[in-house]
């Protein structure tokens, strides 16, 4: 068969006229057609969004800022009868109440003491988040020991007045867990050594802790009825994350084991927490802690709430970390144990660091679910930063139209700067894990 | 030894190969070394569970110990006994009778139930429209709907619940009217500081027949669905089948209820509230309360809605609607037969979770006054009768009955819509 084509008839002789250039491609009004304006449905859409922005935004700003009292010390400022504007929100209420916000009623003098809280919680903070911090292992050991100890002490006071009966007491079970550790070691043969030193580091950590807050630093000491604002706050927050991120490890481990009761228990403790309101653990912890111990112990009223959002926040982290140990491959499990390691070893050596690094976005998400659940704390009566926004809310001396409003537009600026913030962080390590991944 | 594991990945397949097999007789060759049971996982197992049986069972045994022994002094009741008790206290909100004098705690609870249910559904279902709709407006290709879309989201994510809750309670309902100055919103619908007024329906006994034409026109759908789906099995004709459902369910019980009204019979007939000079009478009145806890969970769970859809059309990849369109479907097939489908798989169970998380967060109810199951419950009924344990424990039930039904079912759902893989 013949391939050959008379040529001449399929090609053309003479140029074709070159075509206009394309209407405006680059460039501002291009990109407004291009995004805005491409169609009559897109174009009705970006007027009616143009109109919704028209209601809201104008008189948002107008409100927020334009027509806002900066400047007053009572609420004339912000009374219209008094000689104040009320059209605008009423900053210098939340400027004149800023430091009952941020310390709640702790005594005045002893407020640095806050301060220097704030700025360990900082450092702790900025050390783990930040990937490329140094010795970032001190900086677990920092965070997850060291920092709640110190804020234990600087807040309370310290000067904890245990019993010499106590000591003796903790002196003889520190022995016994020695020996039991020394005990084992010797019936399964293996050397002496390693079980002395963590039995020893074991008591050791604890006798310090204790020791430590039974010294008396000359701290005077602040009960935590007085505690409250932002301090309260951040302080369920971080107990929440402290508590929970080891709790949590524990408990997914606990879910995955092959130890059917283990596994079990970890499964009714965890769906049972995440199948009820935290509201209701709040309860629960307030109304139902002080039955279940002896009479003559009391749990402080601060400490309740601590322990419910702690042990909430622990069975949200707990599935989080178990969406990283199930994303693990076999192999790594398989590789750890044909070297030889143990179950602790094969954890904390291989698993955990790879696992914890690949759900960091989803802790990252948990903490930020936290720390908005935080202000429930309010509703059993502690004295967050809700609560003390509530309580200056229907301050007398204060008592204007816009206060409340300008409160909780304190509280939601507040809250969303932090919860903005940790968003962002997370996707920042979600987009370096995804670059590490990519080939 | 580190020498020759080099060489072995060096790629010496044949003298690791042969090292292999050396090392394996060696082992067939030694009898295994005896071992003391201690290293046994299988003892181990057992003794790390025993351990835990033993620490768990402790700790219950004193917790109760401890209670039975605080409650005798502080002479509280148990048991649930007090069920039956007169309640003494008003709602403010009751789907069922209830009064102070005559009603028992029992009552009490299901009224809570009940008012959590109802918030719970409602909201539900308008948190699903708005939070679709935002999901589909943050991937609309037009910039400005694209950014508002985020910055609603990004705003309500971030801000606490309880926040949003005071804020729309106290700030925005606050600034309502009073009863006197209501603002009349047409249509039989009031605003004011009292809450809303509508228009209430009064059902006439012979109302059954217009359930029953609803009833017929339901299950009358379902079987022409199933003739239509037949039918285009074996002849490929399509059925106008979304045009005769809608017939069937609106359109019958409106075609009864309009000649039944012609031949004289009511079967439903609204009570408007009426303005007096201090108060609307009549009518239905919904709290404030109500309206602030609907407002605030819808808007905050929409926003996560949003990015549940979001992601889940995202999850559809590009290649199945470019195929779809190379097939010659239109951009709405495509849609509505390629890609949400697909996307639907990926939406819904993190859907039921926020379902979930809004009946949960209902309970914060309790902070704005809603007579929810928390706020009568274990607000009033656990101050009244001190007996926190059985209350809680119901309480807690009831979530947790709720929870546990909820992710059952999404297990089946999952199991019959999962991909089948080879």
């Amino acid at each position: 068969m013949s391939t050959t084509v008379d040529m001449p008839r399929f090609v053309r002789a003479q140029q074709v006229e070159a075509l206009p250039p394309p209407n405006l491609a680059r460039g501002p009004i291009a990109w407004v057609r291009e995004n805005l304006f491409s169609g009559p449905f897109n174009t009705l859409l970006t007027l009616l969004v143009l109109y919704l922005l028209y209601l809201v935004v104008p008189p948002l700003a107008k409100f927020l800022f334009i027509d806002a009292v900066w400047t007053g010390t009572d609420r004339a400022a912000c009374r219209a009868d008094m000689g104040g504007s009320e059209s605008g929100a009423c900053w210098a209420f939340v400027w004149e109440k800023i430091r009952y916000f941020t310390y709640g009623s702790y005594t005045i003098s002893e407020r640095w003491r806050v301060n220097v809280f704030f700025a360990l919680l900082g450092i702790g903070v900025t050390w783990l988040l930040w990937l490329k911090a140094p010795r970032r292992d001190l900086g677990a050991v920092y965070f997850f020991w060291i920092f709640p100890v110190a804020s234990y002490i600087l807040l309370t006071g310290g000067n904890a007045n245990f019993s010499s009966r106590f000591w003796i007491g903790f002196a003889i079970l520190g022995a016994l867990l020695i020996a039991l550790f020394a005990f084992f070691a010797v019936v399964l043969k293996t050397s002496l050594k390693p079980a002395l030193i963590l039995g020893g580091g074991i008591v050791a950590v604890v006798g310090i802790t204790l020791g430590l807050v039974e010294i008396d630093w000359g701290l005077p000491h602040v009960p935590t009825s007085l505690w409250g604002g932002i301090l309260v706050t951040l302080l369920v927050a971080t107990v929440g994350i402290v508590v929970s991120l080891p709790f949590g490890i524990v408990l997914a481990l606990g879910r995955r084991s092959k130890l059917p009761i283990v596994r079990m228990a970890s499964v009714i403790f965890i769906e049972f927490v995440r199948g009820v309101p935290l509201i209701t653990v709040l309860i629960m912890a307030n109304t139902m802690l002080p039955l279940f111990l002896p009479g003559d112990m009391t749990v402080d009223r601060l400490m309740r709430p601590l322990i419910g959002t702690a042990l909430f926040a622990s069975a949200y982290m707990a599935e989080v970390v178990r969406g990283g140990l199930q994303a693990m491959p076999k192999g790594q499990y398989e590789g750890a144990m044909s070297l030889g390691l143990n179950y602790p070893q094969m954890m904390t050596l291989i698993i955990l660091p790879q696992a914890l690094r690949i759900v960091i976005p989803g802790i990252v998400n948990t903490f930020i679910g936290l720390f908005k659940d935080t202000s429930l704390v309010a509703i059993v009566g502690i004295f967050d930063l809700v609560k003390t926004i509530e309580a200056s809310r229907i301050d007398p001396n204060w008592a204007a139209p816009t206060i409340s409003i300008t409160g909780y537009a304190f509280a939601a600026l507040f809250y969303f700067i932090f919860c903005f913030g940790m968003s962002r962080y997370s996707l920042g390590v979600e987009r370096r894990l995804a670059a590490g991944q990519k080939r | 030894m580190a020498f020759t594991n080099c060489m072995n990945r060096g790629g010496r397949h044949e003298k690791r190969r042969q090292r292999m097999s050396s090392v394996q007789t060696a082992v067939s060759q030694t009898s295994p070394p005896k071992r003391s049971f201690l290293y046994d996982p299988k003892v181990r197992g057992i003794f790390y569970q025993v351990l835990l049986v033993v620490i768990v069972a402790t700790i219950f045994y004193v917790a109760a110990t401890n209670a039975i022994e605080n409650l005798q002094r502080a002479r509280i009741a148990s048991g649930f006994g007090f069920l039956n008790n007169t309640a003494g206290f008003d709602v403010s909100q009751a789907l069922i009778q209830f009064s102070a004098a005559n009603s028992t705690y029992g009552e009490a609870f299901v009224v809570g139930l009940l008012n959590t249910l109802i918030v719970s559904v409602i909201g539900i279902f308008f948190t699903t429209i708005l939070g679709f709709l935002i999901g589909i407006a943050r991937l609309s290709k037009n910039w400005m709907v694209a950014k508002v879309a985020m910055v609603y989201v990004e705003t309500l994510r971030n801000i606490p619940l309880l926040v949003q809750l005071l804020f729309w309670y106290i700030a925005v309902l606050g600034a309502l009217p009073q009863p006197r100055n209501s603002l009349d919103m047409g249509a039989g619908f009031f605003l004011n500081a009292r809450g809303l007024f509508m228009a209430r329906p009064i059902f006439a006994s012979d109302v059954w027949v217009l359930v029953a034409a609803l009833a017929i026109g339901i299950v009358g759908s379902f079987a022409y669905r199933r003739w239509a789906k037949a039918q285009q099995e074996q002849t490929g004709r399509q059925a106008p089948v979304g045009k005769v459902t809608l017939a069937l369910v609106l359109g019958l019980p409106i075609l009864i209820w309009i000649v039944l009204a012609l031949i004289g019979a009511n079967p439903i007939s609204f009570e408007l509230p009426r303005k007096g000079t201090f108060n609307l009478t009549g009518g239905m009145q919904v709290l404030p309360e109500f309206v602030a806890l609907l407002v605030g969970l819808v808007t905050y769970t929409a926003a996560f809605i949003a990015e549940v859809v979001r992601a889940g059309i995202l999850a559809v990849s590009k290649g199945q609607s470019e195929a779809a369109g190379s097939l010659g479907l239109t951009p709405g097939h495509t849609l509505r037969l390629v890609v949400i489908p697909q996307a639907m798989r990926v939406i819904i169970p993190p859907l039921t979770s926020q379902y979930l998380n809004l009946t949960k967060n209902s309970s914060l109810a309790v902070a704005i006054g809603y007579p929810d199951l928390v706020q009568v419950f274990m607000g009033t009924v656990l101050n009244q009768t001190g007996q926190a344990i059985e209350v809680v424990v119901i309480t807690m039930g009831v979530y947790l009955t709720i929870s546990l039904v909820t992710s059952l079912i999404m297990n089946i759902y999952n199991r019959r819509v999962a991909i089948v893989e080879r």
